[in-house]
């Protein structure tokens, strides 16, 4: 069947796949026929991950992106990949007043520094080949707006915004495409964490113009678009999905 | 913890309201400046000063500065 979005003979490999985006990304992939190597933390979650892929050459790792060992076990046991995907990430709503420099440190470290570094391990252990798509997971907070109490997160955003142009850039030559996709709000966990409630919550989707946050599908699709060979023109580009928000 | 300390703490996190407008029986979101921003500082704050994580649903359920020290006294 023609289909210019397939993914089928892919390996692509997603962080961040136990929850949310991660893991709408991992399955979608699997029923565009990706092979797919997911990673999280949560052992249970990841398994239901796990259990909802199709077909039968995928695997999983955890991995705590803060420890060093486990980073570089996940790296060695990587196959030769087509795609990544970095879904992993967390926030931490803080006024700016209240930052401090171990939550600063800790949320670059997750958000930004992670991904990086293990884009860079793969690189130089020819683990990604040429021609294959690496996409980061930004957000809408830090390349276009931010929210209150959210300037740490905004900076690791933004942060991967920018680097991504020049890692573009630098692999280039090597037809490796290296782009972003930017959400708005995304129905997840991520957004349970209690400081909000959802009186405000329900305040907050009021702005969007399509008058609802977006569901983790939504991003997976996006994600795929810019994996597939629809794409292979595309690099350092950033993929807005928010529903309109920015709009206004 | 003392309320009079809390109270202190709360009132920092204002910028145009008047100290003296601060008691426990204060009702803290009838307060022009109260804002969704004071409300993310408040919650940073107790977690600074007293450890205890509050949540939205906390600052929503209280409507005394009191009320809220009671909150965070149970905690
Ligand atoms: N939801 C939104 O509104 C939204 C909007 C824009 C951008 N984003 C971005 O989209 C990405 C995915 O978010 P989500 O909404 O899907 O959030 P989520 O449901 O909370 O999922 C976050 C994922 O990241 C993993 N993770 C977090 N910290 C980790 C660490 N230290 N080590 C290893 N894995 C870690 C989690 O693993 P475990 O669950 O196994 O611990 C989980 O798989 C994030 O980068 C987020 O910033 C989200």
């Amino acid at each position: 069947m023609y289909n210019p979005f397939s993914l089928k003979d892919k390996t692509i490999f997603i962080t961040g796949a136990s929850s949310g985006i991660g893991r709408a990304v991992a399955i979608e992939c699997s029923k565009l026929g990706a092979d797919v190597i997911i990673s999280g933390r949560n052992p249970e979650r990841l398994q239901e991950t796990f259990d909802a892929l199709e077909g039968h050459n995928n695997k999983q790792f955890l991995a705590e992106l803060q420890n060093h060992e486990d980073v570089n076990s996940l790296i060695d046991q990587i196959p030769l990949l087509d795609g990544i995907v970095f879904c992993a990430g967390y926030t931490k709503t803080l006024p700016f007043q209240f930052i401090n420099e171990d939550e600063l440190n800790a949320i670059m470290r997750i958000n930004f520094i992670a991904p990086t570094l293990i884009a860079q391990s793969l690189l130089k252990k020819k683990k990604i080949k040429n021609g294959a798509s690496i996409v980061f997971i930004s957000s809408i907070s830090g390349m276009y707006i931010s929210f209150y109490g959210n300037s740490m997160y905004s900076a690791s955003k933004g942060a991967i915004n920018g680097m991504v142009k020049g890692m573009a850039l630098d692999l280039a030559n090597k037809n490796i495409r290296v782009n972003t996709v930017t959400p708005g709000m995304i129905q997840s966990n991520i957004i349970n964490t209690g400081i909000i409630t959802e009186e405000q919550i329900n305040a907050d989707i009021k702005k969007y113009p399509l008058k609802r946050y977006g569901n983790p599908n939504e991003v997976a699709y996006a994600v795929i678009y810019l994996l597939s060979d629809a794409t292979t023109w595309i690099t350092g580009s950033n993929l807005l999905i928010d529903g309109g928000y920015t709009l206004t | 913890m003392e309320i009079k300390d809390f109270i202190n703490h709360f009132a920092d996190q204002f910028d145009e309201t008047d100290k003296s407008e601060f008691n426990p029986e204060t009702e803290f979101k009838t307060l022009d400046e109260w804002s969704s921003l004071i409300a993310l500082s408040v919650i940073a704050m107790v977690d600074e000063e007293y450890s205890v994580k509050l949540k939205g649903e906390d600052i929503r359920n209280s409507n005394t500065i009191s009320d809220l020290y009671n909150v965070i006294a149970s905690k």
